[in-house]
């Protein structure tokens, strides 16, 4: 009887303790900057599977990158998917549905603000408050800041993971493949030192290593 | 330390180590014999405890066994006698109406009997005097002859109304003795079916006697009762077992089949610790159907797990029997409404993930679509009532596990107590090796010693000699 009024009591504290958050949020960056615009059929395929990945209470947005991206705005579709999977596939049905608007409706930007974009995603994912964070960046990381931005502000970036998908090579980079290798160098540096996590994913056949 | 070492050369080191294990060699060999007994008789003690502790647990087994064998022989009796009263119920409690029917039987066919008796012609009065007057010697006088030929007439027509007479007498026997045939049939047809019913009876009755002696065996406590109640305990447990682990099975498919579309109705969100509430909740439905179905079954009085409700009147727990049977029954349906869900679900699954994959969405409308949604629902609403039927391996599983475990104990118990006994026997000649090893390492004074009192002892004998 001891013990079952024990077990019954450990069983009552694990409930009434801090409740651990189980869901993920993932945001998706996408460049709209320049030929990039060409890539957003696969951005589509990266929105679908990380769709069909997704479970009831968990967070997914997308958002563009363009000339200013640190703005609500910018955020294209979001979601934050129901306790019912019925209402959760219905949310996920009208998030493709918004999603291919936005992919028709694009046209490309004239700058690449990936900073100003991160920073919206930080914000957005931090209210949202999900046991996981990732956000996934569709884009060459070539970033042109419009005279004016300023974009010199660190990031906080402690408990995310950042996923670079489909960081293409530039022209430039077929010429002098460092200017490649050091701009991702750079971005990695950039997260790592905001206390993220950094990863490259450029193989969209192998979209399982994008979200844990 | 080392300065110390240093200070005198080895050798001398070892002869005064040599000196030191001489001096203490008596008070050493004294602590490891009392070493190695304290250990030898600890673990002697350990032992005793370990199997007075076997011998108790083997007492109460033999105990828990009888009185499980007793209650289990006490129940075949008491079905045997239920089914007795069962037959006696229903076949002989009409004993007195079956009684007087054969009676009125018995009575109307001794009736007809009677009356069907063969009553023997009374000869007629005048035969005499026919007789006188044939005798007249004057026949061949015509009035005698026409008298004579009118007595003969009259003779020819009266036989030949009492030869009718006869007839109708024994046409009216026959009718009485065919009335008799049915009459006779039924009493055959009755008694054939006392006579059935007092088979069963004493079919039951030796059956019951077996019972009995079993009874009696098992509250003598002998031991070829002891010795069929362990067997036959280990072959219920491995029996019930198996059962358990089917039922366990169908447990764990109907977990399936319910979990997911549970989200639906709790969400699929909320844990508790680290499971989710909607897998809780599955589990508690289940749980609570075949807390029912054992509840049912109880109450049937098929198992008897609760004496609290064996102990409940007849009326009481046949109202309990329903009440149970009617949540099971709406678990049940609960079930099967969930398993068309979790189809519908997975149905939207498929069309949702075919839509994000860019193919073409597929209604399900397919020719067999039914037949999984039926299969599905079908399983739901069933599984709940086979699972009920889980008390029964359920009570032999528990039943037979006290026997199961408390011959494992017993089993474990003896090994440890042989193990402590060896244990403590090793300490002890451990402690004399230790002591032989000690006098090996010492050799060299021993022998000195030695040489030492023969010595002594040779000069002491010379002395007393040269006394002498």
């Amino acid at each position: 009887m001891k013990r079952l009024i024990t077990i019954a009591s450990l069983l009552l504290l694990a409930a009434c303790g801090e409740p651990v958050a189980r869901n993920q949020g993932v945001y998706m960056l996408i460049d709209t900057s320049g030929t990039y615009t060409q890539e957003l059929d696969k951005a589509q395929q990266v929105i679908n599977y990380t769709l069909a990945r997704m479970n009831p209470g968990d967070t997914f947005a997308v958002a563009s990158i363009n000339t200013g991206s640190f703005s609500e705005k910018n955020i294209k579709a979001k979601v934050t998917f129901d306790d019912r999977p019925s209402v959760t596939n219905k949310q996920k049905q009208a998030f493709q549905q918004s999603i291919q608007q936005f992919v028709d409706e694009t046209k490309p930007a004239a700058y690449t603000d990936i900073t100003g974009g991160l920073l919206q995603a930080v914000e957005y994912l931090n209210e949202k408050e999900p046991g996981r964070k990732t956000i996934l960046i569709f884009s060459d990381l070539k970033e042109e800041i419009k005279e004016g931005y300023n974009r010199d502000v660190p990031l906080q970036l402690d408990g995310f993971s950042l996923v670079a998908l489909n960081v293409t090579k530039l022209r430039s980079d077929n010429m002098d493949p460092n200017e490649y290798l050091g701009r991702l160098q750079a971005w990695q540096g950039k997260v790592e030192q905001g206390g993220g996590s950094w990863r490259v994913v450029n193989d969209l056949e192998r979209l399982e290593k994008i979200l844990p | 330390m080392t300065q110390l070492l240093d200070s005198l050369p080895l050798w001398l080191w070892f002869l005064l180590a040599l000196v030191a294990l001489f001096v203490a060699r008596k008070p050493v060999h004294q602590g490891v014999f009392a070493l190695a007994r304290f250990f030898h008789q600890s673990l002697r003690l350990g032992a005793n405890a370990v199997a007075n502790a076997e011998q108790r647990l083997q007492d109460r087994n033999r105990e828990v066994l009888l009185a499980a064998g007793r209650e289990a022989a006490e129940r075949h009796v008491e079905r045997e006698f239920d089914r007795i009263e069962a037959t006696m119920k229903k076949e002989l409690a009409q004993y007195p109406a079956l009684h007087r029917k054969l009676c009125e039987q018995l009575t109307a066919i001794d009736e007809d009997y009677v009356r069907s008796a063969e009553v023997p012609p009374e000869p007629t009065n005048w035969a005499k005097a026919i007789k006188a007057v044939a005798e007249i010697p004057a026949k061949s006088d015509p009035v005698v002859g026409d008298v004579l030929e009118t007595i003969h007439h009259s003779m020819r027509k009266a036989e030949a109304k009492a030869l009718e007479a006869y007839r109708e007498s024994a046409r009216e026997r026959h009718q009485l003795l065919k009335r008799m045939m049915p009459n006779w049939r039924s009493m055959l047809s009755t008694l054939g079916r006392v006579n059935k019913s007092v088979d069963s009876v004493i079919h039951r009755a030796k059956v019951l006697d077996g019972h009995m002696e079993r009874y009696e065996e098992i509250v003598q406590g002998s031991d070829r009762a002891l010795r069929m109640l362990s067997s036959s305990s280990l072959v219920q447990f491995f029996i019930a077992s198996f059962v358990l682990a089917i039922a366990v099975g169908g447990a764990l498919i109907n977990f399936h089949l319910i979990a997911r579309p549970m989200t639906e109705m709790v969400g699929g969100t909320s844990y508790i610790g680290s499971f989710k509430v909607a897998d809780i909740s599955a589990l508690v439905i289940i749980l609570v159907e075949i807390t029912m179905g054992l509840f049912v079954m109880e109450c049937l009085r098929i198992t008897r797990l609760f004496p609290v409700i064996s102990a409940l009147s007849d009326k009481l727990r046949m109202r309990m029997m329903w009440a149970a049977f009617v949540l099971l029954f709406f678990l049940a349906s609960v079930e099967a409404g969930l398993a068309f869900m979790r189809e519908i679900l997975m149905q939207e699954d498929l069309a949702v993930s075919a839509q994000l994959r860019g193919g073409e969405v597929e209604a399900a409308t397919s020719g067999v679509y039914w037949i999984t949604t039926a299969a599905q629902m079908g399983m739901g609403f069933i599984l709940p009532f086979a699972l009920t039927f889980v008390a029964i391996p359920l009570e032999n599983f528990i039943a037979s596990a006290r026997t199961v475990i408390g011959l494992l104990t017993t089993f474990f118990l003896r090994i440890l107590s042989v193990v402590l006994r060896l244990t403590g026997t090793a300490a002890l000649r451990t402690g004399s090796l230790l002591v032989r090893l000690y006098d090996i390492v010492i050799f060299l004074p021993l022998w000195l010693e030695n040489l030492y009192f023969n010595w002594r002892a040779g000069s002491a004998s010379e002395a007393t000699a040269e006394e002498a």
